[in-house]
């Protein structure tokens, strides 16, 4: 069941109809329509989306970490469509225990770099992943800087010394 | 373009045949971190048959700052000063983005019509200031010397300016939530006036610097081609898609700080090749003159910021004489200002292309996560794309191209 402000979003409606399954949440906060999808769906649901919503472009993948709450982890889209002057939200919740999505890179070839990012930084696997490896900290670096638990200042040095 | 020959490939060369001497060509070059024609710290691996790149991988990360980590420690007002440091050739166009996305966060908070009129000014500035490094670099990377000293003094002229309204040559912050820092200072926007008078007859000078110049046509054009089915699906913006035909500008398309009210034209070409990528950049530095001008013509008057209490703070003014000024000034200064629970995606066009800010907000004085969708992330991503099958030769100048900051791939 579409929550009550996206009855009328015809994307949503759409993935309502292919499946059911899909879509687990949503709103549209500020003007800005957000879906929150099942992960076991999403490269589907995105198909869907970039082919019959023109949602060619993927602006951007990222990640909140909202510890310590669960599920712990929101891994966040931002897609595009010039065609239809369009912006979208789509959200996945993973829990923090062994964080893992499916990758989009097969529906958006641009996504690999962000998904190394996340990868990076919040310690989120993405499943069938062309190339997943660290790509802003050096290869041998321990932990995920941007989860919340990791702190701002010195990992293992102390600025008092 | 050359094609790979089939006798190439490992299959078709048994050891000893002359094809197996020609695959003992292939060899991997390693470029940079420290390049001369990478501006920054790139670092690209190439695989080379020859002269013919078969394959490039980009390597980041070697300017990271943890800017987006650093930002969840502070102030939301204290994130101004983070955002010049991403893209330091277009700090204006950071401040901007990172300002609307907050007021959008905000919500009821009206900014001025001189602030917005000021804003676009201050962004359009900062692309011709942005486009400027440009040209002199991407010129000078590929031999034409002297364009380096005709872009930077008219650079410098923008420096100076922007040293005059906040006191900073680069790193201004200067745009902020609400409205501006500071009122402009007075003969400022006389000295707008000079530059814009002059600063066509500038470009005219560049183009025939240029244009006419046989080494800088050959080295330009032709080269340097991606399709732009390619472009939009590894996330380029920005010059490098409208130069390949697509006028995609969001400035038009999803106008903010009042850009509907300025008459522009998106520059646009279909060769999407390098020397239509400078072309493109030409004629934005003359849009973006016009509008500038515009700017200047059509200011209003009125305040400079906004009056919403909670988050721009007093007039000196008002905050000696009245004590419910003073309370605010003393609570935005020592615990900052509450921002409303929410999230926004903000993008604005910055003279790299797509600029996007994601905030969110838990509803305390700190902002929870802020994510920085910067132009040339997406633009590096797509150098293996772009350079195989090119010749090496023509590899800085395809790169060049992009016009992509180290900073602002890193973050």
């Amino acid at each position: 069941m579409l929550p009550e402000p996206l009855r009328d979003y015809a994307p949503a409606v759409a993935l309502e109809e292919l499946n059911p399954a899909a879509i687990v949440g949503g709103h549209a906060d500020r003007g800005e329509p957000t879906l929150y999808l099942n992960p076991d769906h999403l490269v589907e649901a995105c198909q869907k989306l970039k082919e019959r919503f023109a949602f060619i472009r993927l602006s951007s993948v990222t990640a909140v970490d909202r510890h310590p709450d669960e599920p712990r982890f929101e891994v966040v889209y931002h897609l595009h469509s010039l065609e239809n002057n369009a912006r979208l939200r789509l959200k996945c919740r993973v829990g923090g225990q062994a964080p893992s999505v499916p990758s989009v890179t097969s529906v958006w070839t641009g996504a690999n770099w962000y998904e190394r990012e996340v990868f990076d930084l919040f310690g989120v696997e993405f499943r069938d992943h062309p190339n997943l490896r660290r790509i802003m900290m050096p290869d041998d670096w321990e932990g995920h800087p941007l989860r919340k638990d990791y702190p701002t200042h010195g990992h293992k040095y102390s600025y008092k010394d | 373009m050359p094609d790979l020959s089939p006798e190439l490939t490992e299959e078709a060369s048994p050891a000893g045949t002359e094809a197996a001497e020609t695959r003992k060509r292939r060899l991997t070059v390693n470029m940079g971190p420290q390049h001369p024609s990478t501006h920054g710290v790139l670092r690209v691996l190439i695989d080379l048959d020859g002269e013919v790149i078969t394959g490039a991988q980009p390597d980041i990360g070697y300017l990271h700052t943890g800017i987006e980590k650093q930002c969840e420690a502070i102030n939301w007002s204290q994130v101004t000063t983070l955002t010049d440091r991403v893209d330091y050739l277009a700090n204006l166009s950071n401040n901007l983005v990172y300002s609307l996305a907050v007021e959008k966060l905000i919500g009821d908070i009206e900014i001025p019509p001189k602030a917005q009129w000021m804003r676009v000014l201050l962004a359009e500035l900062q692309r011709i200031s942005s486009h400027l490094v440009w040209l002199g670099t991407h010129a000078l990377d590929i031999g034409a010397m002297s364009m380096l000293f005709y872009c930077f003094r008219e650079r410098e002229q923008l420096l100076k300016l922007f040293e005059m309204f906040s006191g900073q040559r680069m790193m201004t912050s200067y745009i902020r939530i609400g409205g501006l820092a500071l009122e402009p200072p007075r003969g400022w926007q006389r000295r707008v006036k000079e530059f814009v008078d002059i600063f066509p007859s500038r470009i005219d000078e560049y183009e025939a610097l240029l244009e006419h110049n046989p080494i800088w046509l050959q080295r330009t054009r032709g080269v340097g081609h991606i399709s732009l089915e390619d472009m939009l699906a590894e996330g380029v913006t920005g010059p490098m898609i409208r130069a390949a035909g697509l006028p995609w500008d969001i400035r038009k398309s999803e106008p903010y700080s009042s850009y509907d009210k300025f008459d522009f034209k998106v520059a646009t070409r279909t060769a999407n090749d390098v020397y239509a990528r400078y072309q493109v950049r030409m004629e934005e530095m003359r849009q973006s003159t016009r509008i500038v001008q515009q700017a200047l013509d059509g200011m209003p008057e009125g305040p400079w910021k906004s009056d919403y209490q909670h988050v721009t703070l007093p007039d000196r003014e008002k905050m000696k004489t009245q004590m419910e000024a003073l309370i605010y000034h003393f609570k935005i200064v020592t615990e900052g200002f509450r921002v409303p629970a929410g999230e926004v995606y903000q993008a604005i066009e910055s003279p790299r292309g797509e600029i996007a800010y994601y905030v969110v907000s838990d509803g305390t004085s700190q902002p929870y996560r802020v994510f920085m969708r910067t132009p040339s992330f997406g633009n590096v991503q797509s150098i293996g794309t772009l350079l195989k099958g090119k010749l090496i030769a023509d590899s800085i100048a395809s790169m060049g191209s992009m016009d992509f900051v180290l900073g602002d791939v890193d973050r």
